[in-house]
């Protein structure tokens, strides 16, 4: 018995395989991520194809001629529209940076409590908090738009950022995140005469580094494809998703450029999360929904 | 840990006098009032734009509305027309339903296969696998990709390809066709679905115990679909609970990829969602208490649905 036990843990990875089911797994593997991975390289593919590529027949996948035409054109655009493309690119930034920031810092102080102490109300909070988990926004969409024009807030940026700093999943993932945090460690900072607040700061946020990172990923790459919905109708405030609707409005002839805009739009959100994969699959470690 | 222990024995000692409750309740939150001023920021957004609207919203269901008139009690009237009355509503309810039934269980499942593979690999083509199949949710609003694909000309990448390989001579309007509308919504919903549960599942695989396992092993489990069965998912239950409220969710809420592919509202209403059928009236027609009244209704749809699923979910394992 006791060497059969050590034969097992010597090769703990081959416990329980069997070769041809493994190699069946990986196929189907392969052959999904395939189906995932095709169109978005077909996406990129073709912000490099020269015009009279991208309406060959039959229709080529990979670029013959790659070539940057599409971005010059793009540069062109941005100088001679009506409202410059860089002016949509930077209302996209304005409102991806303050919501994403704004919605980690928000979420942060409100989850150090309900993660780690009990008073009046803290349960009942955090379960109305995963109960919001339960259905999507639509649902709150018509109060939501009565709630924008009483307070004056249609047609402003507000209107897109204000809603999205209260998103409940980056409020759940961080308090199960800050759960972790030893006790001890605040009961140090606590008789060394911290106050809450710096505790808050000092000590709870450099410790959930991950965590924001993870809601970075979450919040990002929804307000970064935001299409102003229906609260903007300024064409100075309205976003790069917009723009790309608009260009591709535009017909056979703009094709090549809103190949371009689609890569920049598709890019971004892609880059930040192979810069922060790590700390994301750390925090999601924590996700688990408790019963 | 320590002062949270003497602070739940507290109200037990002074519990005898119940005109106290108030005094320990008052003093308890006095007391507590850097954390209520932390978390007043976000609670404030939080109610005024999901809680409240919540309750705003159902109230709403039992008038009439029109944004100009003052709102008119119709009791349960809005209902009444809602599954009485309204064809398309059925329509956009069986559209949901079907939708719901195929991407919800069929996504969250391809969530958890692909995790459990990748689970399997070097940790470098983990992190590779895991960005694949993770990428399409982060580009979510590039689905217009598909658009090019199941294009109706022959220059739509589907069609070009089954022409050229002979399957057909006439190009598929894919998108305006009621026979395929639904079907192509389906399959990009799936494409998009891979997202943070899948990232759940990636994680909660890494941190089952391994010694439990080796353990299995020892104790008679012979292949991987036992250790799945028997070990890997009971341990990982907090994570399927959290898989599955943000897959039925999504599953439930399909809108925006059957705008972005099938028009709104689309060819004789065949990718008619509860959802578009909301937009319909609350942003087009203007009757907020109609419109409420379908958003209530998806409310509760999700709601039961979430609650109904995690009930299922304790069974595993057992």
């Amino acid at each position: 018995m006791v060497i059969k036990k050590i034969a097992v843990l010597r090769v703990p990875h081959k416990l329980n395989r069997s070769f041809s089911v493994s190699f069946l797994l990986f196929l189907l593997l392969a052959l999904f991520g395939a189906f995932m991975a095709l169109p978005l390289l077909y996406a990129v593919n073709n912000a490099f194809k020269p015009l009279d590529e991208l309406f060959i027949f039959p229709p080529r996948f990979f670029v013959n001629n790659p070539t940057m035409d599409n971005f010059y054109d793009l540069v062109a655009l941005m100088g001679n529209s009506w409202v410059p493309l860089s002016r949509y690119i930077g209302n996209t930034l304005l409102i991806t940076v303050i919501g994403t920031a704004g919605h980690i810092l928000l979420a942060s102080a409100a989850a150090y409590p309900l993660a780690k102490y009990q008073f009046p109300g803290s349960k009942a909070l955090f379960s109305i908090v995963v109960l919001s988990l339960m259905f999507s926004g639509h649902v709150t969409a018509i109060p939501n738009y009565m709630v924008m024009s009483w307070l004056g807030w249609i047609n402003t940026h507000a209107s897109i950022i204000v809603p999205s700093l209260a998103f409940s999943l980056g409020l759940f993932l961080m308090k199960q995140f800050m759960e972790q945090i030893p006790n001890a460690l605040l009961e140090a900072a606590k008789i060394d005469g911290a106050n809450e607040y710096r505790i808050f700061w000092n000590i709870v946020m450099p410790n959930v580094k991950p965590a924001w990172l993870t809601l970075m990923i979450l919040q990002f790459p929804a307000l970064w494809g935001t299409d102003g919905g229906n609260f903007i109708y300024s064409e100075k405030l309205k976003t790069l998703h917009y723009a790309l609707g608009q260009i591709t409005a535009g017909g056979i002839a703009r094709a090549g450029v809103g190949a371009a805009v689609a890569l920049l739009l598709m890019v971004v959100p892609i880059a930040l999360f192979i810069i922060s994969q790590s700390s994301v699959m750390q925090t999601m470690a924590t996700s688990g929904l408790k019963e | 840990m320590q002062a949270e222990t003497t602070r739940q024995a507290m109200p037990n000692l002074i519990r005898p006098e119940k005109k106290s409750r108030w005094a320990t309740l008052r003093r308890e939150v006095t007391k507590n009032k850097h954390y209520y001023i932390l978390m007043s920021p976000y609670m404030l957004i939080f109610f005024t734009f999901t809680v409240i609207p919540v309750v705003f919203s159902m109230a709403l269901s039992f008038f009439y509305f029109n944004m100009l008139e003052f709102p008119r009690f119709v009791g349960w009237q809005n209902y009444a027309r809602l599954f009485l009355n309204d064809d398309i509503f059925m329509m956009a309810l069986q559209n949901t339903f079907m939708f719901a039934v195929i991407t919800g269980p069929v996504s969250y499942i391809a969530c958890f296969i692909f995790a459990w593979i990748i689970n399997e690999l070097s940790p470098k083509v983990r992190a590779l696998m895991t960005l694949i199949f993770y990428a399409p949710s982060l580009s979510g609003n590039v689905f217009f990709i598909w658009l090019i694909v199941f294009s109706g000309d022959r220059y739509g990448y589907l069609n070009g390809f089954l022409i050229k390989f002979g399957f057909m001579l006439e190009p598929i309007q894919w998108l305006t066709d009621e026979k395929y509308i639904l079907a192509i919504v389906i399959i990009v919903q799936l494409w998009l679905s891979l997202g943070t549960s899948f990232l759940a599942f990636i994680a909660g695989l890494q941190n089952v115990d391994k010694s439990m396992i080796e353990a299995g092993a020892v104790d008679g489990i012979k292949n991987r679909w036992q250790e799945l069965w028997f070990i890997i998912l009971p341990s990982m239950r907090p994570q399927l609970m959290f898989g599955a409220v943000i897959q039925i969710t999504g599953a439930l809420a399909v809108a925006d990829i059957s705008i972005a592919l099938a028009g709104f509202p689309s060819v004789n209403y065949a990718a008619h969602t509860i959802v578009t059928h909301l937009m319909d009236y609350g942003t087009i027609r203007f009757e907020m208490g109609y419109a409420s009244a379908i958003a209530t209704i998806l409310f509760g749809i999700m709601i039961g649905t979430n609650k109904l699923t995690q009930k299922l979910l304790r069974k595993v394992g057992e």
